[in-house]
């Protein structure tokens, strides 16, 4: 067994965290940075957290992940880490000149109160930032939220820093995508322009963390967005914010700096959620629904009644982030399904209320829990079963264990490719979803009839 | 690739690397990239190392942190770590080293699996987190009543002044078990390489020689710095098994806390990592009188070498003929492959730039196969890593290093023991048997290359550009930059999830791997048909 040390016996724990179910606010700030073209993220801390941060998104994403770091030591952490920061600007803009660096902090640098846009100055003064380029900077300290938090502050610093109310409306419609994959950015692109709805997606880290190999390495690739995109997110039409977690932050911000009339939505994942995403951006934008999207959801609704009996009643532990897990829960209410183990490692009440309304009709008491760890939805699977898990990587020892088939859904993925090129988000993405689940769910009861009863057609 | 080499001169390479950064960062790097060549008395060029890397370079260094909880630390099975500290430390070091464990039963304590944190918050920040870590630990002990618990601390534990060896030493009291904590925050050092040496010093100071019963055997030796990356333990473990050699401890590949607490049982400490081990085996010789041997289990000679070292050390007749018969025995195999590959590697070319010796091992294994290392150097070495142990008494004792404790080490009353006659020793060096020594890296490599300490992102692409090498070895941060140049990575950190690499069994293991990505076709694919030549673009006219 690999988790040989986790029982039945669910004893109550005030302070000790096992098997996390999330990670600290940097990295969520670098992904997001990330999603800036030409977007170098900088660490302001020691060494470790960039090289973490870095080493874990390489995992997912099997792509390069390019980031400074202020390389604190000791003395820096006594006498503030200005100096360093202030010399890592000078350099990153000689060796790779991006146009923009963004700033992230660490529980390091928050902890001995280091004030970045002070160090952000004396940079400037120094005339060690280029014109025409751009250091911005968000707080992250590690001991609030967590990566999710990190995300959405690095997103809000984006408005802050480069949101611009001209008076002048452009006929455009931001959208915050929220935590999600390259391929979910992509997807979410693609809706919009078969809506032919022109929209501002930040970030979006498309074309940057599913690049192509060409054997040429660029240090900044195609994607992103760009900087006179960003600045005209204060002009758009309206901001469509996915995810109440990761997106509403950004969008309440520009909301209050350049009045963008706001609607924060639950990221498009399942029928209902697209369906509430695709009206909110029609009636923003004021198009038609073309044939095209109402056929793809036609075809997720086909491949339900088609299959319905293999969704119905199965009981689902599911671990990850917050607004995944809301929009995952609702679709598979959707489909008869029964989310019987929620965890997420980020903390917040409101998460607990939002899924005991979704799953209020739900057959039996769904357990869930915000601030969690995945030892305790183990020691909850141990307890009542389930016959599917959706969730990262590290759940894959609790399926081996229970001998539980498990879908990955989430971050970090460090084992399997498909998130990177292919969306959860959508009706495309729900269909992909629904031929996980079905192969999982379908591959199981194979592996698992006899020879009297195997089933050819299915 | 091959074809398109030019090499440059060493100086007009070095040149280039240097060209682009602000004057004064040039002239510290200039002191960290050195051009190989043989000076007079056997000596090396110094190279500057150890020294705090420049922010904004993109390093691919980690943390101290880093270097005590996942390296030395990580690979034990059955010590429950707790980390103090906000969630993502614990979460980054969990299960991401690869250090596989193999226990004897399935009762037997493994906590590999498991990650443990206080999650600091807050207020946990404000007020301090002591409490905090007592209740985590109480709970810890409840729910997997460990026989040891080690508690790692993070960043803001050491600026925000909370006593975790208080706290270690009230635990210990109150629930009986071995509690001891480490000082390991991120900060201390200028790399990893701080955390080894804060490990070497917990490990030694609360657990080594805590229990006298240790393994039998007539042959007994400490493997010191192999981590069981990939497996790689097991193969060494499965060769001193069957030459007839007892392991006591291993620091701490595939180890266990009792393995730790006997370890000053053995005769003999053999150091694969000098980097990250040395502290302990000087310590053990000098409060157990236990010497120490350097060794290398990576590449197949290398791995006959030391094993012949051991038996030398023991002067032991019977011995010595069981190791030659394992060799005899498994080296057919062994050439039998580098055989098979050798027409394709032969006379390629890699860079390795990891670690604190991987980047030295690893060029007896690309040697053996007729493959050059045109670059090397280490993340987180010291000069005695490149220019061997003799420099110790020149190196400058900076003020980040002075941070890191020194303990002050005697022999022990009771335990303390030679294991050899000044005249045993005497006759075992005028054998060519060397104790207490490394000869650092720079010595293995041709004149002209490049050892480079601390290699930034900006200097990887320029090496790159300009050497072309065949392949380049270093770590996931670095894999897929590298590849999207052009040349394929192999990661010497992970082993891109493959291994084992040490030993006889490892070598064959690596000479397929680099065979097989060296000579992978789907590099000669990365452009379409019709990118590849100039093309007038034409349609075809109806007739």
């Amino acid at each position: 067994m690999f988790l040989r040390h986790t029982t039945t016996d669910i004893k109550e724990r005030g302070t000790l965290s096992i098997n996390p179910a999330k990670t600290c606010q940097p990295i969520g700030a670098m992904y997001a940075a990330l999603g800036i073209h030409g977007c170098l993220p900088h660490s302001h801390g020691s060494q470790g957290c960039c090289s973490y941060h870095r080493s874990t998104l390489t995992r997912h994403y099997k792509e390069p992940v390019m980031a400074g770091t202020s390389s604190f030591t000791e003395g820096a952490s006594v006498f503030g880490g200005g100096a360093n920061l202030v010399a890592a600007i000078d350099n990153i803009f000689t060796l790779y000149s991006p146009d923009v660096i963004a700033v992230h902090t660490t529980c390091l640098s928050e902890t001995i109160g280091d004030d970045v846009p002070s160090f952000v100055h004396q940079a400037k003064m120094k005339g060690s930032i280029p014109e025409g380029k751009y250091v911005i900077h968000t707080n992250t300290p590690s001991y609030v939220g967590s990566h999710v938090t990190g995300f959405a502050n690095m997103t809000k610093s984006m408005v802050d820093y480069f949101s611009e109310s001209t008076g002048e409306a452009r006929d455009q419609i931001n959208i915050i995508p929220g935590f999600v994959d390259p391929a979910d950015m992509a997807e979410i692109k693609r809706i919009a322009a078969m809506m032919e709805v022109k929209i501002v997606i930040f970030p979006d880290t498309s074309g940057v963390l599913n690049a192509p190999q060409t054997g040429v390495h660029h240090m900044y690739p195609e994607g992103g967005v760009t900087v006179p995109q960003l600045i005209s997110t204060g002009d758009s039409r309206a901001t469509l914010a996915l995810g109440q977690v990761a997106s509403a932050p950004a969008g309440e911000a520009l909301n209050s700096k350049c009045k963008v009339p706001l609607e924060i939505l639950d990221l498009p994942i399942g029928l209902l959620a697209t369906d509430r995403f695709i009206n909110a951006l029609r009636t923003a934008a004021g198009v038609e629904v073309p044939e095209s999207v109402n056929d793809e959801r036609g075809q997720l609704i086909d491949i339900v009644t088609d299959m319905e009996q293999y969704f119905h009643g199965k009981r689902v532990a599911l671990a990850g982030d917050p607004d995944q897990l809301v929009a995952l829960t609702e679709f598979l209410i959707t489909l008869g399904m029964v989310p019987a183990h929620i965890v997420t490692g980020t903390p917040g009440k409101a998460f607990e209320k939002k899924i005991e309304e979704i799953t209020a009709k739900c057959p039996v008491k769904v357990n869930v829990k915000a601030g969690s760890d995945l030892f305790l939805l183990h020691q909850w699977i141990k307890n009542d079963q389930v016959d599917l898990i959706i969730g990262n990587t590290y759940c894959k020892y609790i399926a081996r264990d229970e001998d539980i088939p498990l879908i990955r859904v989430g971050f970090p993925i460090v084992d399997r490719i498909g998130h990177i090129y292919s969306p959860i988000v959508g009706y495309k993405g729900g269909i992909r979803l629904l031929e996980k689940i079905l192969d999982a769910i379908l591959d199981r009861q194979d592996r698992d009839a006899g020879e009297e009863n195997i089933e050819l057609v299915m | 690739m091959s074809d398109e080499k030019r090499t440059p001169s060493p100086e007009e390479a070095k040149q280039r690397l240097l060209a682009r950064y602000p004057a004064k960062v040039a002239r510290k790097r200039a002191q960290q990239i050195v051009i190989n060549h043989a000076i007079e008395g056997g000596k090396v060029p110094e190279i500057m190392s150890n020294a705090r890397t420049i922010p904004g370079v993109i390093t691919q260094r980690g943390c101290t942190y880093a270097g005590c909880k996942g390296v030395i630390l990580g690979p034990v099975r059955d010590i429950l770590t707790i980390t103090h500290g906000p969630i993502g430390c614990s979460f980054y070091s969990w299960l991401t080293r690869r250090n596989q464990t193999r226990t004897q039963s399935p009762d037997e304590a493994n906590y590999i699996t498991y990650a443990l944190t206080t999650d600091m918050q807050e207020e946990d920040i404000v007020f301090g987190g002591e409490k905090k870590l007592k209740a985590a630990i109480r709970e810890a002990y409840e729910i997997f009543n460990p026989k040891a618990i080690a508690l790692c601390s993070t960043c803001p534990v050491g600026l925000i002044g909370d006593d975790v060896h208080s706290v270690a030493r009230e635990m210990k009291a109150e629930l009986g078990i071995n509690i001891f904590a480490f000082s390991c925050e991120g900060y201390k050092g200028v790399s990893q390489s701080a955390g080894h040496h804060i490990a070497n010093n917990g490990v030694f100071t609360h657990v080594v020689g805590t229990d006298d019963n240790g393994k039998k055997g007539k042959f007994k030796i400490n493997m010191l710095g192999e981590y069981n990356i990939g497996g790689d333990a097991f193969e060494i473990e499965r060769l001193l098994e069957e030459c007839g050699i007892t392991m006591v401890a291993s620091f701490s590949g595939n180890a266990t806390y009792d393995q730790f607490a006997t370890a000053h049982t053995a005769d003999l400490n053999c150091i694969m990592c000098h980097r990250s081990i040395n502290y302990m085996a000087e310590m053990m010789q000098t409060k157990y009188g236990i010497p120490w041997i350097k060794v290398n289990f990576i590449g197949a000679s290398a791995t006959a070498k030391s094993l012949r070292k051991i038996a030398q050390y023991f002067d032991d007749e019977e011995l010595k003929a069981k190791v030659e018969e394992v060799i005899a025995r498994e080296m057919p195999e062994v050439q039998k492959v580098s055989a098979e590959v050798k027409p394709h590697t032969e006379g390629k070319t890699a860079m390795l730039f990891v670690g604190g010796s991987r980047a030295h091992h690893y060029q007896e294994l690309f040697e053996e196969i007729g493959m050059k290392a045109v670059a090397a150097g280490y993340e987180f070495g010291h000069r005695d890593d490149y220019e061997g142990r003799e420099v110790l008494p020149f190196i400058k004792i900076d003020a980040d290093s002075r941070n890191i404790e020194e303990l002050d080490v005697h022999p022990d009353a009771v335990a303390f023991k030679p294991r050899k006659t000044e005249e045993q020793l005497a006759n075992l060096k005028a054998g060519g048997l060397s104790f207490s020594e490394y000869e650092g890296m720079m010595r293995q490599m041709q004149d002209g290359s490049l050892t480079i300490d601390d290699i930034s992102h900006y200097e990887t692409e320029v090496l790159l550009e300009t050497y072309k090498p065949d392949i380049f070895c270093a770590g996931i941060k670095e894999k897929y930059a590298v590849q999207k140049s052009g040349v394929p990575l192999k990661q010497l950190h992970s082993y891109d999830y493959g291994g084992p690499y040490a030993g006889f069994k490892g070598a064959i293991n690596f000479y397929k791997d680099i065979d097989r990505m060296t000579s992978n076709p789907i590099w000669g694919h990365l452009k379409a048909p019709w990118q590849k030549g100039p093309e007038v673009p034409a349609v075809y006219v109806a007739a």
